[in-house]
């Protein structure tokens, strides 16, 4: 583990950022070089499993001690020699994209088109970046922290407002 | 002369001409005995109470007792159990499932969620199946009890009794 640790930080100096020790040894990582560093962690270091790909909303955390507003976090694990990877690449709100995983592992398609549809992160090479959970003709980003939790009248999504007054000149 | 001398009253509403075996009675009587005996939903889990739905469809609680046999098909059923909280994106389905029954046709709404939207006060839970169906029966709890379906059913078979004039295509 240690000599991982030490590997990755000789090797991508300008990338990483901090290695923080926590449960998990957690990368804060630039954005720029990313994909390099996911791709020498696959391919030479028998990361073939990404367990998980999720974004966060910082807006207004009290003990946040950076700019960027959002996060996408990785996780990846070493079958062979049991060690979890914790990663995270922060993503300034005025210039909102990531690179997509995709190409290197094939279950990163579905988490990113969550990421996309829930913060509105664009990924950057992703092969079909639609919204997963919401309709798609949803205006917003519901897991943004400025989304409203209940839509009163007028922010009402388009097609539900349509339904009920079809209804209602049937009735 | 009059039919109350010719003949005696073997139920309420019921008549007979004694010593054959012919039977007097209004026709929204025998219509509603066969609509209450026979009442045929369709199946639409969408959560939790859909588990509660299925439990109250097997051996223990047996709807087939009271003539209920669930149907997956809306063209052969009468009733519509919303069973479970249904989201603005499922409404239009929902809707949709209740156009493709024939008439008569009755919703019963199950569960808290349906009735209400239940605890989900939130931009993607419609606030109660009856912002798009006319709703006949609620059912409250979180889920309700297979009793408590029962209960509703049978509610329901009273509400067809009671019924007049809701036969042929006058109407």
């Amino acid at each position: 583990m240690e000599e991982l640790l030490n590997e990755l930080k000789e090797k991508f100096s300008s990338v990483i950022i901090e290695i923080q020790e926590k449960d998990y040894p957690t990368l804060i990582c630039k954005r720029s070089g990313f994909l390099d560093l996911m791709k020498y962690l696959k391919e030479e270091k028998g990361f073939k499993y990404l367990i998980d790909l999720c974004g966060v909303d910082y807006l207004d955390y009290k003990y946040k001690n950076f700019e960027e507003r959002f996060e996408v976090v990785y996780h990846l694990y070493n079958l062979d020699t049991k060690i979890l990877l914790r990663l995270k690449v922060r993503i300034p709100e005025k210039d909102c994209w990531q690179y997509s995983v995709t190409p290197l592992w094939e279950t990163a398609n579905w988490f990113e088109r969550e990421c996309y549809d829930m913060f509105g992160i664009n990924f950057k090479g992703h092969p079909n970046l639609k919204r997963i959970l919401m309709p798609d003709d949803w205006e917003g980003h519901p897991l943004r922290k400025d989304y409203p939790v209940y839509l009163e009248e007028e922010q009402e999504w388009k097609t539900y407002k349509e339904l009920k007054e079809k209804v209602k000149q049937q009735s | 002369m009059g039919i109350e001398k010719e003949t005696i009253e073997i139920a309420p509403g019921i008549r007979q001409i004694p010593g054959t075996p012919v039977v007097l009675s209004p026709i929204d009587k025998i219509i509603n005995w066969a609509r209450a005996g026979s009442m045929w939903p369709v199946t639409f889990g969408l959560a939790c109470c859909a588990i509660e739905m299925m439990a109250t469809g097997a051996s223990h609680f047996d709807l087939d007792r009271y003539g209920i046999i669930f149907r997956a098909t809306p063209r052969q059923a009468d009733v519509l159990i919303v069973a479970g909280t249904v989201t603005k994106k499922m409404a239009p389905i929902v809707r949709r499932v209740y156009d493709q029954m024939p008439e008569p046709k009755y919703v019963i709404a199950m569960g808290s969620c349906a009735c209400s939207g239940g605890i989900f006060k939130t931009y993607s839970v419609a606030q109660g199946a009856d912002e798009f169906l006319p709703v006949d029966i609620y059912i409250p709890g979180c889920p309700p009890r297979p009793e408590a379906l029962l209960f509703g059913l049978l509610n329901l078979q009273q509400k067809i009794k009671s019924e007049a004039k809701k036969w042929g295509f006058w109407r």
